[in-house]
């Protein structure tokens, strides 16, 4: 869908903000630009929508040479979300959200239909679409900015550090919001950001970047935590990314059963059958319980494993009912196989073909 | 100094001071015409050269020195200058009141203009305005509030100094105060000055209550 063919971006000043980039993204899924400030990652999406043109090379969305089309035209056709929503502060919300639609000549009517159709749709109601930026909260705000891109419905989606402005509760709510978003409408997204953790959370793939403009490796969050390429991509995936990759699987595979005899712990259940606490066998001593679904992460199962006394972790189903119990062992061994198969699954001949965007490029001109 | 105050007062009251082609009323719809003029004139010069230096950036130091410039030129040097030139007409005065004028105008305008945010250009450009749209969907709504200052300020100016139209023989409420100090008449000087200073107040109160109305959904933070 969208196409990077040996671009390079070099700024009047200098610096060389993108490197040879080489980068093909397929159509639905979201690709996740990561890397420090300065990486060229930013540049690198605003190429896509010619808010920056590219020194050489070739930029394709759906097949199309960007240079080749009208710029304004262009942007017109694809969703672009900024960090600080960069909503119109002189426009109603409605207005702010029928920009592009009305530029596209749909009428102020239809537009406005549209644009009220959408603040449904983020999760807004339809009483904030009167109200001005300036009134909302940054969560909400943002919001409005996804809307605002979504308007035309463009099959690509550009998003720019979207939630890097709002605090860390408010923004995985946005993340989810935008994960199930994705599920309904799969558009090809392109994402940037600087946290590893969103990049992990949001991508079908990430794209690391190294200062200098180069793209050190692309891959699906699994392998890339299970491979990293080289030790920068490895320093910047961090210590835990272990940890992290165990946040990429279920608990669903995962065996249960009856609570083991001889823990010295009782689960506590209520008529229904729903967990409501541990307790101790000998001293009574009562501790919360935090029963996990399948669709729960290993890495939770994990956490709570730990947290849990006598190292049991509660099951139930999706109407909170206990299905069995799962032993720290069993989360454990588990979370290896995990990562056994994350980091196999390279050299499986069937496969190579998937990951063969991976791309490391010679360190030819470090900067510094 | 009570028996001036009192004088002023009864000149001010007077029925026959309102009335005919030297009364009040007729000074004082000369003196607005060649105000509203002037500041029209001088927003037409000045409206699109603060636009453009807003817009593309370029000519900025133009625009901020323009108004320390505007503020060193001498208005009555000019209309007497004007006055040497084209003789007896309007010329000197429109040309001083309008020199007077462009300044505040384009320095405002400019602005305005810069202190819209560059996230929100950005955007703009990003969901696929041209510079036209750009320029006119989103930063002149935006610089509005600071134009409009520039507007107000200009007017004032040139209300307060449109008192120099009497200077060349014209009328306006500047006819009382040339004339009063030529007949040594305090009291039709002082009524003259006082008049001026009034309309300049209420139109700039009017002004600014006009302003408050049209922006009063805008962020607090826009001065």
């Amino acid at each position: 869908m969208i196409q990077f063919d040996t671009v390079h971006k070099r700024f009047p000043n200098g610096t060389t903000a993108v490197h040879d980039l080489t980068l093909d993204m397929p159509e639905g899924g979201v690709t996740v630009f990561v890397g420090s400030s300065g990486c060229g990652k930013t540049t690198s999406l605003r190429m896509i929508n010619r808010m920056v043109d590219p020194t050489s090379g070739t930029i394709r969305v759906g097949g199309r040479d960007v240079l080749e089309q009208d710029a304004a035209e262009l942007r017109r056709s694809i969703g672009y979300v900024i960090q600080q929503s960069g909503l119109f502060p002189h426009r109603t919300v409605l207005d702010n959200i029928a920009t592009v639609p009305l530029l596209l000549g749909w009428g102020r009517r239809k537009a406005r239909a549209r644009a009220a159709e959408l603040l449904e749709t983020v999760g807004l109601t339809a009483e904030a679409g009167k109200r001005y930026p300036h009134q909302l909260s940054g969560g909400q705000q943002q919001r409005v900015g996804v809307a605002r891109a979504l308007a035309a419905d463009p099959p690509v989606l550009l998003m720019d550090e979207p939630f890097g402005a709002v605090d860390p509760v408010v923004r995985t709510q946005l993340q989810d919001e935008l994960l199930r978003l994705q599920q309904e409408l799969n558009k090809t997204i392109v994402f940037v950001t600087h946290d590893i953790d969103e990049a992990v959370r949001l991508g079908d793939r990430i794209a690391v970047f190294r200062t200098g403009g180069h793209l050190v490796q692309c891959a699906p969050p699994a392998e890339l935590l299970a491979r990293p390429a080289d030790d920068f991509v490895a320093d910047f995936l961090g210590a835990e990314r272990g940890l992290k990759l165990l946040s990429l699987t279920t608990l669903a595979d995962v065996g249960q059963g009856p609570a083991p005899e001889g823990t010295g712990w009782e689960l506590v259940l209520d008529a229904a059958r729903k967990p409501l606490l541990w307790r101790d066998e000998g001293t009574s001593a009562e501790v919360p319980v935090r029963p996990l679904r399948d669709s729960d992460s290993l890495l939770s199962a994990l956490n709570e494993s730990i947290a849990a006394p006598g190292g049991l972790v509660a099951r139930v189903d999706a109407d909170g009912v206990l299905t069995g119990v799962t032993s720290r062992d069993e989360i454990h061994d588990r979370a290896g196989l995990a990562h056994i198969a994350a980091g196999t699954r390279l050299d499986t001949p069937e496969d190579a073909g998937d990951t063969s965007d991976t791309a490391v490029h010679e360190d030819t001109d470090v900067a510094s | 100094m009570y028996e001036l105050f009192k004088n002023l007062g009864a000149w001010l009251v007077d029925g026959d001071q309102w009335a005919g082609p030297d009364g009040i009323g007729h000074r004082l719809a000369e003196h607005l015409q060649y105000s509203l003029l002037a500041t029209l004139i001088a927003a037409v010069i000045a409206l699109p050269l603060g636009l453009l230096i807003g817009h593309t950036g370029r000519g900025a130091f133009l625009a901020i020195n323009l108004s320390s410039f505007g503020r060193a030129l001498p208005t009555v040097g000019l209309v007497v200058l004007v006055f040497l030139a084209s003789g007896l007409s309007m010329w000197p005065v429109y040309i001083a009141l309008v020199a007077l004028a462009v300044p505040s105008i384009v320095t405002n305008t400019y602005a305005g203009m810069s202190a819209v945010d560059p996230e929100v250009k950005d955007a703009a450009r990003g969901q696929g305005m041209r510079g036209h749209q750009v320029l006119f969907q989103v930063e002149l709504p935006l610089a509005m509030p600071l134009i409009m200052t520039g507007l107000r300020l200009a007017l004032i100016q040139v209300v307060a100094t449109a008192t120099i139209a009497a200077y060349v023989s014209f009328g306006g409420l500047g006819r009382y105060v040339f004339d009063g100090l030529a007949q040594r008449d305090l009291v039709q000087v002082l009524g003259g000055a006082v008049l001026v200073a009034v309309v300049a107040v209420v139109l700039d109160l009017a002004l600014s209550a006009l302003q408050r109305a049209l922006f009063r959904h805008r962020p607090a933070k826009s001065a």
